[in-house]
């Protein structure tokens, strides 16, 4: 196979793995209880958020294996699993062989879910957190393309996707623990009885 | 019970917990030791299987589960690491377990022993929560004693679990003992034992205990001559409110009500009884005669629970108290189940509404749905004790409910509250 | 004859509120956002629906027990 062939698609796989990879974290940070718009039904979101991420190992898959192929640079076999053993550009394609590593740590332990505990399947799923800036400085750094005015706009958007996510995220996470801490919250008994306000606690319709 | 007779003492005729000797010493001269009831064979096990077989000793912690069964299931799970003896007794308007194990803590840690030693367990936990350091010292000296005395064949330990109503929830108090975390465990499948570690647990509220004691020194015949002969045997029971002479009673097991709540003295007349503990059951004048065995209030829709009976007098409100239990509850919750932690709140949001006089119209409407819908919903029992309370005060304080919903409360919702209540309610 | 029964962990669930969406059938919010069911078998045709919502719980509090009667 001519390797400029392989060169194309390695970069262009890679670049949408990326883009996929985004999308895949924006679905899951924006996946929270009662907080979600009113024409699309939440499970839709949660199969979403699921199909993308097949999507993006897809195309993860094709970028290891043609940028492996490609005889133009050395990679290695051993570098798709082990860190900073690539001869070429060892500390970024290091950084992707990271990206992968924590990225199947994610899917296998989607895939070993009912066996462990709630906990343990958590902590391991919230190295997606690092998976992806890896990712993206992979992408960077490597150098190939990242001087495009397109590939950085797509970088940024990236970026503002996810950062925007994060925040939304943790701005419902906030307000939904202050609403279970009021309604759960004892007043004294005594004389006076006190309604409880339970404002926080409502279904927001 | 031992095979040699002119070792064993006189079979004690009467079968009680409270009266006897606190120390050691007396202890052993009264039921005689420990060693010699077990015997040097392990017959010993069979007819302690087969006495509280036939004497029918139901679980005295809230459950009524047989204590028989309890123990050949436990014994066929295999071997229990860790016998646990729950003393934490959540309930405010209880006192049983803390006057049992100041009073006769040796009863309670030798029925723990015959437990242990049938069902191989390697320790036995005595939980006493924080905040009730007399007791836990007094059970703690009795251990000394014990221990000193190499009484004992288990090593029996005192562990202090926080304070809170659902920490001695079973599946909580066990979950605590493991990692700490006083939180029920959700079970729909009660037949799988709880564990600690990898090992299965019995468990046995610390009162259940002490009648096993003596069923297993004296035999059953004792705890069979009192009560009914459905419902064999004594229970204690605490007795408060509108009472002159509050405190733990011994009563038999089919003893009417009334006649229980009478030797508390109380100080008017009364318009209803809260029998069981908070997640009880308000029960009016026309069952005062129903006699305290669970076969009999099964039947207007109550239970003996945890061994409590409140006399709510003429000049309270029914209403407003049931309001006031529903705010300690709620506060209660263990934070877990979304139907407890929202519905237990808004329920006494309701309820105040209504002792106030100040109830919308759709609130009864509200509030029976919601009692619906809250009921069996969560991990534990808690909102169902919570649900049964309310909807027993419905039915038993109708025309006073009826009259506070059309905004003419009575004239005592604003008496301060007859039931004991922590002091301080947080979580 | 097998029966299928929802069954719900309610320490687990957090009211995002799928399992509704899915099989509103059988599966109804209460005030604040967490499924009622009523225990009671589910028709053969809502189970492949059930089975989605298993899958799609982010809690995995949702989980449908299997019974054989004879």
């Amino acid at each position: 196979m001519n390797s400029t062939v392989f060169w194309y698609v390695t970069r262009a796989s890679g670049i949408v793995a990326l883009v996929l990879l985004t999308a895949t974290m924006v679905l899951g940070l924006t996946t929270t209880a009662r907080a979600r718009a009113r024409n699309w039904p939440g499970f839709a979101h949660q199969e979403l958020h699921r199909r993308i991420s097949m999507m993006s190992m897809v195309f993860l898959a094709i970028h290891i294996l043609t940028s492996i192929l490609d005889t133009y640079v050395h990679i290695g076999w051993a570098a798709i699993l082990v860190p900073f053993t690539s001869s070429y550009s060892r500390f970024w394609v290091g950084m992707g062989t990271v990206a992968v590593d924590l990225m199947a740590a994610v899917f296998v332990s989607s895939l070993l879910r009912p066996r462990m505990k709630p906990g343990t399947w958590r902590g391991i799923h919230w190295l997606a957190y690092g998976c992806w800036p890896v990712a993206l400085a992979h992408t960077f750094g490597l150098g190939t393309d990242s001087g495009e005015p397109w590939v950085i706009a797509l970088g940024v958007g990236c970026i503002l996707a996810v950062g925007g996510a994060l925040l939304w995220r943790v701005r419902v996470t906030t307000r939904r623990a202050e609403g279970l801490s009021v309604a759960s919250e004892s007043t004294p008994v005594g004389r006076h009885l006190v309604t409880s306000s339970a404002k926080g606690a409502r279904r927001e319709q | 019970m031992s095979n040699d007779v002119s070792q064993a003492p006189p079979r004690s005729a009467v079968h009680h917990l409270l009266g006897h000797p606190i120390d050691l010493a007396g202890h052993i001269d009264a039921h005689g030791p420990l060693v010699v009831a077990m015997g040097h064979h392990d017959s010993w096990q069979r007819a302690l299987a087969a006495s509280l077989e036939s004497s029918g000793l139901t679980g005295r912690g809230g459950g009524g589960f047989p204590s028989a069964a309890k123990l050949a299931m436990a014994r066929a799970h295999g071997h229990v690491g860790t016998l646990v003896v729950n003393a934490m007794e959540g309930e405010p308007a209880s006192d049983k377990d803390k006057v049992l194990l100041s009073r006769a803590p040796h009863l309670v840690l030798d029925g723990a022993q015959f437990l242990a030693a049938m069902c191989r367990a390697r320790r036995i936990v005595v939980c006493i929560p924080v905040g009730r350091d007399g007791i836990a010292a007094a059970v703690e000296h009795a251990m000394r004693e014990r221990s000193a005395a190499r009484y004992t064949r288990v090593s029996e330990l005192v562990l202090r679990p926080p304070d809170r109503f659902v920490a001695g929830e079973e599946s909580a108090l066990v979950s605590w003992i493991d990692d700490q975390r006083a939180l029920p465990v959700f079970r729909p499948d009660k037949g799988t034992p709880l564990r600690i570690g990898k090992r299965p647990v019995l468990l046995h509220n610390a009162e259940t205990l002490a009648h096993i004691a003596l069923i297993a020194r004296h035999g059953p015949e004792g705890f069979l001559a009192r009560g009914l002969v459905e419902e064999p045997g004594t229970s204690l029971v605490t007795l408060s409110g509108a009472v002159a002479q509050p405190g733990v009673v011994e009563v038999d097991r089919g003893t009417p009500l009334w006649e229980i709540a009478r030797r508390a003295t109380p100080v008017e007349p009364a318009q209803a009884l809260l029998v069981g503990g908070y997640g009880g059951n308000w029960v009016g004048p026309e069952h005062f005669d129903t006699p305290y065995a669970s076969i009999s209030l099964r039947t207007i829709g109550a239970s003996a629970g945890v061994g409590v009976i409140a006399v709510l007098g003429e000049r309270s409100c029914g209403v407003a108290e049931t309001a006031h239990i529903a705010r300690y509850l709620a506060g209660q919750s263990a934070g877990q189940c979304g139907p407890c932690v929202f519905g237990l709140p808004a329920i006494a949001d309701d309820l105040a509404l209504l002792a106030r006089g100040q109830a919308d119209r759709g609130l009864m409407a509200r509030l029976t749905r919601r009692l619906g819908e809250v009921n069996g919903r969560g991990a534990c029992r808690h909102p169902d004790g919570a649900v049964s309370l309310v909807r027993s005060a419905l039915a038993v304080f109708g025309p006073d409910v009826a009259a506070h919903n059309r905004g003419e409360p009575c004239a005592h919702w604003r008496t301060p509250s007859s039931l004991p209540f922590p002091r301080s309610m947080a979580r | 004859m097998t029966t299928v029964r929802i069954s719900i962990d309610p320490v687990a669930c957090e009211a995002y509120g799928y399992c509704a969406e899915l099989v509103p059938e059988a599966i109804v919010l209460d005030e604040w956002g967490y499924p009622m069911v009523d225990g009671a078998p589910l028709p053969a045709d809502l189970v492949a629906l059930a089975r989605r919502a298993v899958r799609d719980c982010p809690k995995r509090a949702i989980t449908l027990t299997k019974k054989s009667a004879r």
